[in-house]
């Protein structure tokens, strides 16, 4: 165990603990597909933790299986989740509906496509206040301008009256993480937040949520192909490939020394001018 | 309050003014008609039977001497009535129908959407004669055997723009901050299906209109004295030699509500189409 996971040999309680996850797909004739083969990933408090792979590695799927939100046709076959203390495999809908937006927040990957065109931005922001806490329409929109200047949105206040297509990708980006951040939950799924950004916003988006980890203390299941972005972001790292993990470690590790055949090729396939990948620029 | 009524793109909005126009005059013929209307559309006048239009009678007066004008303006009261209420009629269940078989899918999907192409199956004016004939004949029955008529169309409508919405990641993004299937139908589904609906929901305005007129001339909807453009066409087809403005005037008068809804529908796509170009 290296430095990060120092919390591991004492008896504490990760944030959100997978084991053994095995996720399958119906078929017609009976049979089933697995995708997600006995996965087991433990993030602790106030960690940031990546999840890397390619394209249909089961990534995205692993962090739907933590809200419940998998396709229909897709099952979880084994494995136990638990938030804290509270097991995430048993629950009910009704019971996963209190906890969606409430203790884990989902950031997705496309915040234009994620937002309601026909809504103000303020009301979509403030929505979760309303779901869980209560609120009424204008004390949510009023906590809504609040949110959106934490995550350096200027004029908040106008601004959460605008739609959708009128701000910029970016800023579409900071108020779905507005959004998650409305009732401070223990762990926030960000499923490729970057990718659909240009480098500059990017390094925002990061900072940002480098800031929320460590002023709100939440911990950040942080999915990507991106090795740049989880060099720069995590601290531990988990490397997928058909539905496995093949290798988990340190961001240092993984980068210095990786293990698995898997993760070599990785980084060898990300460009860069040097011989050898760029390691935490 | 002027820079607002410069900026207005007249262009882009010229067929639902037109329409809209020639809709807000019926409308206020319908709503102000003992008003406006120069007699009651029920006063006999056996002395001024068939007259043609004079001075005294602007349009003429029919075979028992009743004001034509006057009859034509009280018509428009039903027919608006009918179109509104036919029309919410469809837009409500329809809705409701299409929206809870996209949501819902398999079984659900299944019978409610055979149960659709059932009604469709069957020609429009035929289904209102049935309904009309289970229902009874009068004004209220003939509302709701239109707006049944109305119901598969809205609902299949309803149902493919609502299968288009469930595709998208803002319903997904609602279902991970925990909302619920009402608000989820209610917030993310309705707004973002309203477009078309609304568009369809103007030509069915024009639509029930001719239906009624129809039911009407049949006499199955509004019943005699009460005016209505249809049974008004159908006691001037025995005069057509003698007295053509019975015919022609409500049949003018249907000729101009449906285009003018027509025109309010045709100018509504336009407006909530983004992506067409002229």
């Amino acid at each position: 165990m290296t430095e990060s996971r120092q919390h591991a040999l004492q008896d504490r309680i990760p944030t959100l603990r997978i084991r053994d996850l095995s996720i399958e797909f119906a078929r017609r004739r009976g049979d089933a597909l697995k995708v997600v083969d006995r996965v087991s990933i433990d993030i602790w408090p106030r960690e940031i933790v990546g999840i890397i792979g390619e394209s249909g590695s089961g990534k995205t799927l692993t962090s739907l299986a933590t809200l419940r939100m998998l396709p229909k046709r897709a099952v979880i076959a084994k494995g136990t989740m638990h938030l804290g203390e509270t097991s995430l495999h048993d629950r009910s809908e009704r019971e996963m509906r209190a906890l969606r937006g409430d203790r884990i927040a989902l950031i997705p990957q496309d915040a234009m496509q994620s937002l309601n065109p026909t809504m103000r931005i303020g009301r979509q922001v403030g929505e979760p206040l309303e779901l869980h806490s209560g609120y009424s329409v204008s004390s949510a929109l009023e906590a809504a301008g609040k949110l959106l200047g934490s995550v350096h949105i200027r004029e908040p206040e106008k601004r959460v009256l605008e739609y959708p297509h009128q701000y910029s990708g970016g800023m579409q980006q900071r108020a779905m993480i507005a959004m998650g951040l409305a009732l401070n939950p223990q762990l926030i799924i960000a499923d490729e937040p970057t990718t659909a950004l240009d480098v500059t916003v990017q390094a925002q988006v990061l900072k940002l949520l480098r800031e929320i980890r460590d002023q709100k203390g939440a911990s950040i299941l942080f999915i990507t192909h991106d090795l740049g972005v989880v060099a720069e972001l995590c601290d531990w790292v988990y490397v997928m490939r058909n539905g496995e993990i093949v290798e988990d470690g340190a961001v240092r590790q993984i980068f210095t020394a990786p293990r698995a055949e898997y993760t070599r090729m990785l980084l060898d396939a990300t460009p860069s001018i040097h011989t050898t990948p760029a390691v935490a620029r | 309050m002027i820079s607002v009524l410069r900026d207005f793109d007249w262009r882009r909005w010229r067929l639902v003014l037109t329409g809209g126009t020639i809709i807000g005059l019926i409308l206020i013929c319908a709503i102000f008609a003992p008003w406006i209307a120069p007699y009651s559309p029920y006063d006999l006048d056996v002395v001024a039977m068939l007259q043609s239009p004079s001075g005294a009678h602007l349009l003429g007066t029919d075979e028992l001497g009743r004001d034509l004008l006057s009859r034509t303006i009280h018509a428009a009261r039903i027919s608006m009535e009918v179109a509104f209420i036919a029309a919410s009629v469809g837009l409500i269940f329809g809705t409701l129908i299409g929206v809870a078989a996209a949501y819902f899918g398999g079984l659900v999907d299944m019978v409610l959407m055979r149960f659709m192409e059932l009604l469709f199956s069957f020609p429009a004016i035929l289904l209102a004669v049935v309904l009309m004939a289970s229902l009874g004949t009068s004004i209220l029955n003939a509302m709701i055997a239109i707006g049944i008529v109305f119901i598969p169309g809205f609902s299949r409508l309803a149902r493919a723009a609502t299968e288009v919405v469930l595709r998208e990641q803002y319903v997904e993004a609602a279902r991970a901050i925990g909302m619920g299937h009402g608000r989820i139908v209610f917030v993310e589904i309705l707004p973002n299906i309203l477009a078309p609906l609304l568009v369809e929901a103007a030509v069915a305005f024009s639509y029930a209109i001719l239906l009624e007129s129809a039911l009407s001339f049949l006499g199955l909807g509004a019943q005699p004295p009460e005016p209505s453009w249809g049974n008004m066409l159908n006691t001037g087809r025995g005069f057509m030699g003698q007295a053509p403005w019975l015919s022609i005037v409500p049949g003018a008068a249907i000729f101009f509500s449906v285009l003018g809804f027509n025109l309010i529908g045709d100018g509504l796509r336009d407006v909530l189409d983004p992506y067409m170009k002229e």
